[in-house]
């Protein structure tokens, strides 16, 4: 029982951090800029959902409030993509993850400036709910992070392979010259792919927020996250998943196992042997590119 | 051999769909392409023959819009589109088949053929054009839920000029479809490339290093240099032209004794 209940924990964790690492894997994929602010997202859209539903702020229920946070989110990506990300198109790469970074700092600062730095609880109807099944007590926070995060999944799947703007992104990531020769809008897409990438966040962030209590540096979880990606493949968006999933996982078990001193640092260790081992991560996804 | 051409460019209509005038484009500071001035007749096969870096490449990028001219004018059917972007020159009716082929590798052949579509709308018409594409290239039916990346380097190649057809074209800009493919298969390709022309009525402007193929399926032909345009001939005449023959189809006159001249100046030089 006690296992089983470490496992679903773990899972929930795992979903969210998978969730963030989809986020960069999306964003990598399309456009080969790293997004080191993906976590920041996240936090951000937690927050904006927090604005909008707890009644010191807006006080709108809470079901009104998660698909405006999305939108909002979704909004927010997009317009970053066309006002700045466009405009470093052709500068080397790092200027891009230098930039992200610097747009983490930022998001943190302005969530602080509105929301405060003090630790604050989403009033969600799901806090504090149970499910018993004999013996096994789960929360309802737990068991919707993983239930939403399959849905969210199979959606995805669904989008990027059976909608023809979905295939679109597929074929502008994976060639980007041969997607202009055939006339797809491949930097409308990139767009796209950044409001995409804002919108799964924001729902990573309101589950992170249904779980527990947020403050602006939440996001740095999102080295968790870019970890978890690394290790699943970067570039391979089950491999984000399965990543998020493997490092969920590890920490509950570790933390139960091992000296607390050396739980912590289980997740990079992994990585470590990942990349010394299977560079390409778990579910490699290589294709060479021609230069 | 494939047969000789037989049409020429006074028999065929007497309009060009496409004509390029006084084109410049640079990469950065570098020029590529130094005033060029060609036309391509409807209906006809066009072929634009050149060594490496000669700007032929460059030249098709610029008709498809992915790149900019500095100067110059690129008229279809009438309407100056020098400069328009890529998807706005693809639902004109230019499609480019890019060298190289340039597949979507992890996409399904089928996947493939229906981002050639992608600017299209009529889904009745999409379908019906696929089964064209089947039927030029069974092969690609076969291995239609097959990932792209996996196919030889042919079905590649057919891949890539299917996808093209899959834009509904008027004008079709193939560059180098026989880079690295078997003498038979660049046979068969051509075949397929002459059978377009004649049975769909998609001009084609064809950029080629291989000269003695590309001459003998076209009807007329250009040879680039440096980035201009050095001759311009019906393909025939330019197939029996000594210029041609010693430069670019690699044919020497020997001297009366029996000697390989080495090298010989260029007449428009």
């Amino acid at each position: 029982m006690d296992v089983l209940q470490l496992v679903v924990s773990g899972l929930a964790n795992g979903c969210i951090y998978g969730l963030i690492a989809l986020g960069f894997v999306l964003i990598y994929k399309a456009t080969e800029q790293v997004n080191f602010a993906q976590g920041d997202f996240m936090m951000l859209g937690a927050f904006v959902c927090l604005g909008l539903t707890n009644s010191q702020f807006m006080g709108w229920p809470f079901w009104v409030s998660v698909p405006i946070a999305i939108v909002i989110m979704g909004a927010f990506g997009y317009t970053l993509e066309t006002l700045v990300l466009r405009k470093m198109f052709g500068q080397p790469q790092v200027a891009v993850v230098i930039l992200t970074i610097a747009l983490g700092f930022v998001l943190r600062f302005f969530a602080g400036l509105i929301w405060g730095h003090e630790p604050v609880s989403l009033e969600s109807p799901l806090a504090g709910q149970e499910l018993r099944f004999g013996g096994l007590v789960l929360g309802w926070d737990e068991v919707t992070v993983i239930l939403v995060t399959v849905v969210l999944t199979l959606l995805l799947y669904f989008y990027f392979n059976r909608t023809r703007l979905g295939v679109a992104m597929q074929a502008s990531s994976q060639n980007q010259l041969a997607a202009y020769y055939m006339g797809i809008p491949v930097k409308r897409l990139n767009s796209f792919i950044w409001a995409l990438a804002g919108m799964v966040a924001a729902v990573a962030g309101i589950l992170f927020a249904s779980k527990g209590s947020i403050e602006p540096s939440i996001g740095l979880i999102g080295i968790k996250a870019f970890a978890a990606a690394v290790i699943g493949g970067f570039g391979s968006l089950p491999g984000a998943l399965l990543g998020g999933l493997v490092v969920g996982l590890i920490e509950p078990f570790s933390a139960r196992y091992i000296a607390a001193g050396y739980s912590q640092i289980m997740p990079y260790l992994l990585l470590f042997l990942i990349l010394v081992f299977r560079p390409h991560g778990i579910l490699a996804q290589v294709h060479s590119k021609k230069v | 051999m494939l047969q000789a051409a037989e049409k020429t460019g006074t028999e065929a209509a007497s309009d060009a769909v496409l004509s390029v005038r006084n084109l410049e484009s640079y990469y950065g500071p570098i020029v590529a392409i130094r005033g060029a001035s060609l036309e391509v007749r409807a209906g006809q096969i066009v072929t634009v023959l050149g060594a490496n870096g000669a700007g032929k490449t460059t030249l098709l990028k610029t008709i498809s819009g992915v790149m900019n001219p500095e100067k110059g004018e690129i008229f279809y059917n009438g309407r100056n589109i020098a400069g328009a972007e890529p998807d706005e020159v693809v639902r004109s009716g230019i499609v480019h088949v890019p060298e190289g082929r340039e597949v979507f590798p992890l996409l399904t052949v089928e996947e493939n053929l229906r981002m050639g579509a992608y600017t299209r709308s009529d889904a009745a018409g999409v379908r019906e054009d696929e089964e064209m594409v089947y039927s030029y290239f069974p092969i690609l039916k076969e291995r239609a839920r097959q990932a792209a990346g996996t196919l030889s380097g042919g079905q590649q190649q057919m891949l890539a000029i299917g996808r093209g057809l899959m834009a509904r074209p008027r004008v079709m800009l193939l560059d180098e479809p026989s880079l690295g493919l078997s003498p038979l298969l660049v046979k068969e390709i051509f075949a397929i490339i002459r059978r377009l022309n004649e049975e769909q009525g998609v001009t084609m402007m064809l950029v080629e290093q291989n000269a003695m193929v590309a001459l003998n399926v076209a009807d007329y032909g250009y040879v680039m240099e440096l980035g201009r345009i050095v001759m311009a001939d019906e393909a025939q005449s330019l197939l029996r032209s000594k210029d041609v023959q010693e430069f670019y189809l690699g044919i020497q006159e020997e001297t009366q004794r029996g000697q390989k001249r080495w090298k010989q100046k260029k007449t428009w030089r």
